[in-house]
């Protein structure tokens, strides 16, 4: 605990979740604000702008979080990050500066006339706002995630005489093919995350028999979203991210699966505990040959475990990275189940009266959180123990004369801030639901 | 290459200084100007759907520093651990403040926030003037282009300083009273009624602190960083600077006299940004001086990337900054006139 580096890593893995709990949420929603406002446009249906409006305010409550927790994040690299930031600055100050200047810019300017702006803007000027908030979030996570892949995946430099990384291609750095299937993924999850949220204050609204055109149309259109986009993030996005795993850190693929033999027709491991001193998965499920399939697509690949990679390059907390790949996987497969049984309900016109099905959609909110979340703990345990996959050591990329009273300190702080945002987040939340969407526009 | 990004860093700085000053500024008379709920609803909704993109111009001008000298950002934010986690604090809690306030109409809940919200827009100024007093003062940097400094010592010079010591202590009240200044002239050019009638009033009174403490903190800074005065001479953009803040103190008294705030705010804007580029003019190219030795300077040669980053960067900088401004000039178009109280749930 007198290591500084833990609590570096503990605060920015820390802070950096609680973090996207929000964006994630507002990423999400930005794409079905725009969708309620468009048909509100098109069929000038009042229930539409309404759905819009509420879903508006659930958006302006996370997206001041949002912004909040997410200023700290930028100040890290510098403060608790300064080696990393010192080397890599050259080529990660692109994006983080390209994300400032064309999505930060692009928000803040359209946020206010999204959230207060209804009465005061044209219904087409309204709608364009929803549009620049949907564009700015979505332009905004990829600079974040092309800023990440470059982590995971670093194209486009060249490393100069004193050590430090330098630009050589901003196309390669910036359409790097990492950052292009993590993005698809990530945002696809988003919009599971955003259509979890619908559906289920649709099915609260319905199981308590209050807002029914609102509780019918949220429901509609969580559900039918919700399975879309499910489906979407498993196949074939998280497909493209796995064989990228697969394809650029061999060894994050066997942690992940908790594989440590090599050898063809790799099984699939469904549940079982890792035990990482004797090698071996404790009361394993398998399915034969799926992990092959999985990662180069075809039954007979050869997969390698992690017994053929010096022990110096394993990530070090395996564990982990077991279980949150499991869990994503797990959920994510659960998550689809769910939807199709309720779009299917939908469809043969019953889902609004089976409430054990609405229960489960109600109390189905945390899932998506839960597997974005395990999907984040895969992807960066698993780029351990590097910072830069292959050429920097996260050792080597902390601040060298922050001590761990200083990291420590901080750290109790943002867990201090983060209690206090989550109990008003809660309350506001709260009472915006306990409102209900039929309040006059704003 | 390295002296334009000196330059654009410098701008986009500037830019944010100006442009949060005066919701800082707001945020520091708030209590003081605004008595009754529909006054201080008043001053929020002046600010409210500015605050958020002045902001984005200290992230952009960061992602700026960060992409042209990492040598700096990384010395600099690591050194200062401690006070760059207060401003990062104040930052969250103003900025909840801003948007949470008028979520619950209940007097206890918005007494709090608007308490936060004064003391995190009083805090805000005085650190970010320490670290530009840091910035002047100079840093123990040694040959590995770090240092570390505890948040105070014993408030002296000395060789190992703290964060705040007396002279960047000074350096933030005179970023307070400045930003506070500043803050009031846009208040009184935005708002009507009692909001405009105590801006009006404070006003002046504020210009004449900023006189007095002006030359305190000239004086101090002359003394704690001679080359400065040194430099002078041979830095033809720090007479230009020169002259854009004497022109903006002229139009700021010009614009009281006459009553017309939107002149005096422009001109206090104009006070602001030249005197941060005659600074900036009269360091050149020293960004992160160093109180060891000369030679361990950082500087806008020895810590830039320097290359095809720094042309790439320029490509999209160019692209980018054009638009920000667009997005200033739409927003402040938008929303023209005077700022009345919004009835309750249609705004701040």
């Amino acid at each position: 605990m007198g290591d500084p580096l833990f609590w570096h890593r503990l605060q920015f893995g820390f802070t950096a979740t609680y973090h996207y709990l929000f964006p994630q949420l507002t990423m999400g929603l930005a794409l079905v604000i725009v969708i309620f406002k468009a048909l509100g446009l098109r069929t000038g249906e009042a229930r539409y702008s309404d759905a819009a409006r509420f879903w508006i305010r659930i958006f302006g409550i996370n997206f001041a979080v949002g912004v909040v927790t997410g200023i700290p994040l930028e100040f890290q690299f510098g403060t608790n990050w300064a080696r990393f930031s010192q080397l890599s600055g050259g080529i990660i100050g692109q994006t983080l500066g390209m994300e400032g200047m064309f999505a930060f810019f692009l928000e803040s300017s359209f946020l206010g006339l999204l959230i207060w702006g209804e009465k005061k803007l044209s219904p087409k000027g309204h709608f364009g706002a929803a549009v620049a908030l949907w564009l700015g979030s979505w332009l905004s996570g990829y600079f974040i995630i092309a800023t990440n892949a470059f982590m995971q995946h670093p194209t486009g430099f060249a490393v100069a005489a004193d050590g430090t990384l330098q630009l050589t291609s901003f196309w390669a750095f910036l359409l790097n093919p990492w950052a292009l299937g993590q993005y698809a993924h990530n945002m696809i999850a988003a919009v599971v995350t955003g259509s979890f949220v619908v559906a289920a204050v649709g099915a609260y609204w319905t199981l308590k028999g209050i807002h029914p055109v609102q509780a019918n149309l949220n429901l509609r259109t969580g559900t039918i979203m919700g399975l879309v986009f499910s489906v979407l993030v498993a196949f074939p996005t998280g497909d493209i991210q796995g064989k990228l795993v697969a394809k650029h850190q061999p060894i994050t693929l066997a942690a992940m699966e908790g594989r440590f033999e090599s050898g063809p027709r790799a099984a699939l491991t469904l549940i079982g505990q890792p035990d990482v001193t004797m090698h071996k998965i404790e009361n394993p499920i398998k399915v034969p040959a799926v992990l092959s399939f999985i990662a180069f697509g075809t039954f007979s690949s050869n997969v390698k475990g992690l017994l053929e990679f010096p022990q110096d390059q394993w990530p070090q907390n395996i564990e982990l990275l077991y279980y949150g790949f499991h869990i994503m996987a797990g959920l994510g497969t659960l998550m689809i189940g769910l939807m199709a049984l309720a779009v299917f309900l939908l469809w043969r016109g019953k889902l609004a009266t089976t409430r054990p099905l609405l229960w489960a959609v109600m109390l189905a909110v945390p899932f998506p959180y839960i597997a974005t979340t395990a999907g984040w703990v895969v992807a960066e345990f698993g780029r351990q123990p590097w910072l830069i996959y292959g050429v920097l050591r996260t050792a080597q990329g902390s601040s060298p004369l922050v001590h761990a009273g200083h990291t420590a300190f901080t750290t109790l702080g943002f867990a201090g801030i983060f209690v206090v945002l989550s109990m008003l987040w809660l309350f506001l939340i709260g009472r915006e639901l306990a409102h209900g969407p039929e309040s006059p526009a704003h | 290459m390295e002296t334009l990004w000196f330059w654009l860093v410098s701008v986009m700085v500037a830019i944010y200084v100006v442009m949060d000053g005066f919701d800082f500024g707001a945020g520091i008379l708030h209590l003081v100007v605004a008595k009754t709920n529909e006054e201080r609803r008043q001053v929020l909704g002046a600010i409210g759907p500015l605050w958020d993109g002045n902001e984005v111009w200290l992230l952009a001008g960061g992602g700026s520093l960060f992409l042209a000298f990492p040598k700096v950002l990384a010395s600099g934010f690591s050194g200062f651990y401690l006070a760059m986690w207060l401003v990062v604090w104040s930052l969250m809690l103003r900025g909840i403040s801003i948007e949470f306030r008028s979520h619950v109409q209940d007097g206890l809940w918005r007494h709090f926030w608007d308490a936060t919200f004064a003391v995190s827009s009083v805090l805000l100024p005085v650190l970010l003037g320490a670290a530009l007093g840091n910035v002047l003062r100079g840093v123990p940097l040694d040959g590995t282009g770090y240092f570390s400094m505890p948040l105070w010592t014993d408030f002296q010079l000395g060789p190992q300083p703290g964060i705040l010591d007396w002279y960047t202590v000074l350096i933030g009240v005179f970023a307070l009273v400045t930003v506070a200044a500043h803050g009031a002239l846009f208040l009184a050019w935005k708002t009507e009624g009692p909001v405009h009638l105590r801006a009006k009033h404070l006003a002046p009174r504020l210009w004449l602190l900023v006189l007095v403490v002006w030359v305190a903190a000239s004086a101090a800074t002359a003394r704690v960083n001679p080359a400065i005065l040194h430099n002078l001479p041979g830095a033809p953009l720090a007479w230009v600077a020169i002259l854009l803040y004497l022109a903006g103190l002229g139009l700021v008294f010009v614009g009281l006299g006459r009553e017309r705030f939107l002149l005096a705010f422009l001109g206090s804007g104009a006070f602001i940004l030249g005197l941060l580029a005659a600074s900036a003019a009269c360091v050149f190219p020293v960004m992160l001086r160093s109180t060891l030795n000369p030679a361990f300077d950082l500087t806008a040669l020895n810590a830039s990337v320097g290359g095809h980053g720094l042309r790439t960067g320029l490509v999209w900088w160019l692209l980018g900054f054009p638009l920000a401004l667009g997005y200033v000039a739409f927003l402040f178009r938008f929303h023209r006139g005077k700022v009345a109280a919004a009835e309750e749930g249609e705004g701040y």
